[in-house]
């Protein structure tokens, strides 16, 4: 099994993602199912938005009034570019960082629905949902070389208390 | 956003609790990547990643960790951003 990274850089920062068909078959397939439960305000889509105020109702209901759309529609136009760009040879950074977003969303519903753990175990084969189970491992697979690939451009820190 | 106006204030009304900053705090969730939390902590307050690293881990050991703190409007702003990117932010007032 070869460790070639799926997403590396040229010269001009610009990014190069080698994802398979299958991959990339199944990155849109997923999204777009996702958008869907978002629309749908699904059960499983409560922890994309998080309550700010736990102990204060009505500064969060006014919160929610000013951030809540907005998040919604972060949320739906990052599955969109991650849907329709997944094909590309070729990305920027800011529409990686999107795709990133995309598959946050996505690791968010879905382990939701799997009421994942912090410590995952080998799959277990004969679980109805083992398929589920590997398609969240595959996304943090994913998530773990995005990140890897947007973190080499951030800037220089600008905390000085370190080291 | 109007100006804010001056007036007089009963003692004891709550605002003259707001030169109390606000407390932005991130909670342990079993959803997000060790490496995704370190790098959104770099990417969104510019931390070093030493200093990303160990408010991380303060998350994923004591199961909370304040990120940042300022003004209310501010640590909406921050709160708001850390939804965006996932993460389970609140905010509250320091005591």
């Amino acid at each position: 099994m070869s460790s070639r990274r799926r997403f590396s850089r040229d010269r001009q920062g610009r990014v190069h993602p080698r994802l398979e068909r299958p991959e990339r078959e199944l990155l849109e397939v997923v999204a777009r199912q996702t958008q869907e439960q978002l629309a749908a305000q699904d059960a499983a889509t409560a922890r994309v938005h998080p309550v700010a105020y736990p102990n204060d109702p009505e500064a969060e209901a006014e919160f929610k009034a000013i951030m809540g759309e907005g998040l919604r529609d972060r949320h739906q136009r990052a599955l969109d570019a991650l849907a329709v760009g997944v094909g590309a040879d070729v990305v920027e950074e800011p529409e990686l960082h999107q795709w990133m977003e995309a598959v946050e969303v996505m690791r968010l519903v879905l382990g939701t629905e799997l009421d994942v753990t912090e410590e995952m175990d080998a799959i277990d084969q004969l679980d109805p949902r083992a398929g589920q189970f590997a398609l969240y491992a595959y996304l943090s697979v994913l998530q773990n070389e995005i990140v890897e690939a947007l973190s080499a451009s951030l800037p220089a820190s600008r905390d000085e208390d370190d080291e | 956003m109007p100006a804010p106006v001056e007036v007089d204030l009963p003692s004891g009304h709550e605002d003259t609790r707001t030169d109390k900053p606000w407390l932005v705090i991130v909670w342990n969730d079993p959803i997000n990547l060790m490496s995704y939390v370190t790098y959104v902590f770099q990417k969104l307050f510019g931390y070093s990643h030493a200093k990303a690293t160990r408010l991380m881990l303060d998350v994923h050991h004591k199961g909370r960790a304040v990120v940042s703190s300022g003004p209310r409007e501010r640590a909406e702003l921050d709160v708001s951003r850390l939804h965006e990117h996932g993460l389970w932010a609140t905010m509250e007032h320091s005591e």
